[in-house]
């Protein structure tokens, strides 16, 4: 504002009338030069914050990629067993994580992993549904979600596979 | 802000150097006095002229500092380059037609008068203006300075085909109404001069 009343009284004006444009993120006066400097702030903020999302974004995305591609399949058991002892343990993926396979009175086999989702105590197969002894925990065992007592996030699922005879798990779906 | 000026009245100046201990004592650079009180013709003459900032309308030590480091306020007052900004590099001291910025070495900075910004933002007189006894400082009214002064205040200035106009008037005879600065050849050299082994002023001089 103050540039333009200064340039309608100088006397070359016609010359100096196209004012470059790193004058104008330059400016002399005060005011000029406090609105450059909010303007940077609100590019800095604007654009940092989208990059900062982006990379989250990002992270999350190649995070998940490696987590699907690094489940193995691994057997553990026989169709015959689960189905006459209506649940088996097993470990899976790795050894420090125990899972539990049900035979659900339907018919269908589904596993989840043992540990309770609120204080990581092992879950166990009772009267048709997985029970923690902990604390009265309840899961129900068509898609481990809580039914009663303190947990409130579902069981983490083992998806399974038959082949002939053999039950093979494939993977983990954490669901939220 | 007030309507007040800054009228400088060179005529009036007796070298008192009051200005400059009072300019030392602003808060805005406190310790470091930014006025030039110069000598005219050491030799010949008594005179003496202080320099405070003019105050450019398009102030020309911005213009060239590469650094983005010297401000002008609202109401016209050229600042001393920012700290954070300032790289040291004088160029406003050499582009400045008054002589103005001072570069500090032990700071690595710029500094120039700012009108006392903190007095003058307020209403306040400047430092230099405020303790001058003769009136070669003043900070008052144009109406004012125009009914008790006999000259007229111009604040238009020449510097070969360039035009300055600045903040802070000068003091000239009436029938000036531009101050032309021009380039002035000294003839008065200490060779030319007899000789006069007691001449101090001379010995400054030369």
């Amino acid at each position: 504002m103050q540039e333009k009343s200064g340039c309608e009284k100088c006397k070359n004006c016609d010359e100096e009338k196209a004012t470059p444009q790193w004058k104008n993120d330059f400016p002399i006066s005060w005011d000029g030069d406090h609105y450059v400097s909010r303007r940077e702030m609100v590019k800095f903020l604007t654009l940092g914050s989208s990059l900062l999302a982006a990379a989250n974004w990002l992270v999350a995305w190649v995070w998940h990629r490696g987590r699907k591609e690094t489940f193995p399949s691994s057997l553990i058991g026989s169709v015959a067993a689960l189905k006459k002892e209506k649940s088996i343990l097993f470990r899976y993926p790795t050894d420090k994580d125990p899972c539990i396979a049900v035979c659900t009175p339907s018919g269908e086999l589904v596993a989840y992993s043992q540990v309770c989702t609120h204080l990581s105590c092992a879950v166990i197969y009772k009267e048709e549904e997985l029970f923690c002894p902990c604390h009265n925990g309840v899961f129900e065992l068509r898609v481990g979600r809580p039914t009663a007592g303190p947990p409130t996030r579902p069981l983490p699922r083992i998806t399974l596979e038959q082949r002939g005879d053999r039950l093979f798990a494939t993977g983990v779906e954490v669901t939220a | 802000m007030t309507n007040a000026d800054f009228f400088i009245d060179y005529s009036r100046c007796i070298g008192c150097q009051a200005c400059v201990q009072a300019c030392s004592e602003c808060d805005t650079h406190r310790g470091v006095s930014m006025i030039h009180l110069e000598t005219i013709e050491r030799r010949d003459s008594v005179q003496t002229a202080p320099q405070v900032c003019m105050h450019c309308e398009d102030p020309i030590c911005a213009r060239v500092c590469p650094a983005d480091a010297i401000k002008k306020t609202p109401d016209g007052v050229v600042q001393s380059s920012l700290k954070p900004r300032c790289i040291g590099c004088s160029n406003c001291v050499m582009a400045c037609p008054f002589g103005v910025p001072k570069y500090q070495v032990a700071i690595d900075q710029m500094m120039k008068c700012d009108m006392c910004y903190d007095r003058s933002s307020v209403g306040k007189t400047p430092m230099c203006a405020a303790v001058c006894p003769s009136g070669a400082l003043t900070y008052t009214t144009l109406r004012n300075i125009q009914q008790t002064r006999p000259g007229v205040p111009v604040n238009e200035w020449q510097f070969g085909k360039e035009i300055v106009r600045t903040k802070v008037y000068v003091m000239v005879p009436p029938e000036i109404s531009r101050v032309e600065v021009g380039l002035v050849q000294i003839t008065t050299t200490a060779a030319s001069l007899p000789d006069d082994p007691y001449d101090v002023a001379l010995m400054l001089e030369s």
